[in-house]
């Protein structure tokens, strides 16, 4: 019962802070309800019985890649200008599309959740789980997901170098 | 535990460690006054130690402005951001055998995920401060913090391989036969290097560096909401300390005093280590703390993480070693 409670107070927690997020004109704020949306996931998480995919979550979205998002944000300093382009963006007109595009989506998911049974869950999933998965079965989309970050890596190394050829900087 | 007796507990620990970083004030003060050869605050009660009762009062009794230029909720909110993360840290501390407020299967990385969103105080407060220099700092900070986040993460890693688990309790009843600080000396030497860089202290406070930037971040707090900022900073040198000794000290392990003892004493240690640093170590130039931390402190993290797999696989034939297989 208590779970419950809390999964359904998590839930609204993401689901209304995703939505501030979406509709924020200032990109800082809008930043802070994305990072309390995958606080609220992670807290989910936990719930369900996968303590290693909420730490996760918070280690690697909420305290690494969003900090990357508030790095940019800085080195833009949008500022007034920023809130007016953004607002702007904002209209009623420009929120049609996607909101047909949602719904349909909701009715789908709806209908998939209605006839489906819910999905078992199996109980607590430890880490040492996760890692026996993650490098049994799915060792090829590691293997791949770790080239695609070296190819990033290399990518990243070369822009920065002409950069650096070109006499900019030190 | 019963339910009752961990929330005691849990409320000890919180008082314990908001008066631990209080009594660091002062404390930190009269060492550096020992070693830089002058006395440091000695005047108020016995040995200057109710200097903390008064520069309480003053932080308490200051104004409490809001520059009218910021961005006044983000501004007020970014304080309290870094002391609630710290708080929260020391949830899976193991102090003694059955003192820890949560025995969590995956406290060390709990611990990791509270250290990385205390960033954001640091950040929130440059970006709402509205001010050059503090969002030099900021900037700064959030560089530096991400890239040492990074070796601090794998640096623990051989520690987890040796152990074979992310409990903190469990990698301290792992380290009766032999502390990691010998078997894990490279992955000691990084943690520590990362988590004065994580806790921005000094040497590595370039986000405030006072001589360059004002006071970096903090520059438009005053107050009790600087008081924050300070209490988070040394909220954070407690917890780094008291993790240090849970991972590679023995934690509560040693012999003739209770655990609890042993757990302060090394934890006091480490602490006066920090200091110590302090104390010594210039500030370096912000290129050099970059470059530093990636040519040099990522290399050494990687080595130590190949050889220590290597060792765990090559003792798994005969021995079982948890983590593998």
């Amino acid at each position: 019962m208590l779970e419950l409670i809390l999964f359904y107070m998590a839930a609204t927690i993401a689901l209304v802070s995703t939505i501030l997020a979406l509709t924020r004109v200032n990109a800082t704020h809008a930043l802070i309800y994305l990072i309390l949306s995958l606080l609220a996931v992670a807290v989910i998480f936990y719930l369900i019985g996968a303590p290693f995919a909420a730490v996760l979550e918070v280690v690697i979205y909420a305290g690494a890649i969003m900090v990357l998002f508030v790095f940019v944000i800085m080195m833009l300093n949008l500022g007034e200008k920023g809130d007016r382009r953004e607002k702007k963006l904002l209209k009623p007109q420009v929120w049609v599309t996607p909101v047909i595009l949602a719904l349909i989506l909701l009715v789908e998911l709806v209908l998939v959740l209605s006839q489906s049974a819910p999905a078992e869950t199996q109980g607590l999933i430890s880490s040492k789980q996760v890692g026996m998965t993650l490098y049994g079965p799915y060792v090829l989309a590691v293997e791949i997901a770790s080239m695609l970050l070296m190819a990033g890596l290399v990518g990243a190394y070369h822009l920065g170098r002409r950069y650096l050829e070109e006499g900019g900087g030190s | 535990m019963s339910d009752l007796m961990t929330v005691m507990f849990a409320l000890a620990v919180l008082v314990g460690a908001v008066g631990g970083a209080a009594v660091m004030t002062w404390w930190e003060r009269r060492l550096l006054g020992i070693w830089q050869d002058r006395y440091g605050p000695n005047r108020l009660g016995p040995f200057g130690i109710l200097q903390v009762a008064a520069d309480m009062l003053k932080l308490l009794t200051k104004d409490d402005w809001v520059p009218p230029f910021s961005d006044k909720v983000v501004f007020i909110f970014a304080p309290t951001a870094i002391v609630m993360a710290m708080m929260l840290g020391f949830a899976v501390v193991p102090f003694a055998p059955e003192l820890q407020i949560i025995d969590m299967n995956i406290g060390l990385l709990f611990f990791l995920g509270m250290t990385s969103l205390a960033v954001y105080s640091v950040l929130l407060g440059a970006l709402a401060s509205n001010n050059k220099y503090a969002l030099l700092g900021g900037l700064r900070s959030a560089a530096q913090m991400v890239s040492y986040e990074v070796f601090m993460g794998l640096s623990l890693m051989g520690v987890v391989m040796l152990s074979g688990s992310f409990n903190l309790r469990v990698i301290v009843e792992a380290q009766s036969d032999g502390w990691y600080c010998i078997s894990q000396f490279l992955g000691l030497f990084v943690f520590t290097i990362a988590g004065i860089a994580e806790s921005h202290r000094l040497p590595f406070d370039l986000p405030e560096a006072e001589h360059e930037l004002c006071a970096g971040f903090h520059t438009e707090y005053g107050g009790m909401k600087f008081g924050m900022f300070m209490l988070g900073e040394y909220l954070g040198l407690i917890l780094i300390s008291s993790m240090i000794v849970t991972l590679f000290f023995g934690g509560w392990l040693g012999p003739w005093l209770p655990p609890i003892v042993w757990f302060g004493l090394k934890t006091f240690i480490v602490i006066c280590f920090f200091v110590l640093l302090r104390a010594a170590i210039p500030r370096p130039r912000y290129d050099q703390l970059m470059s530093m931390g990636w040519k040099i402190m990522l290399p050494l993290t990687l080595i130590n993480l190949v050889v220590t797999g290597a060792v765990a696989l090559w003792l798994a034939d005969g021995l079982t070693v948890g983590g593998v297989g």
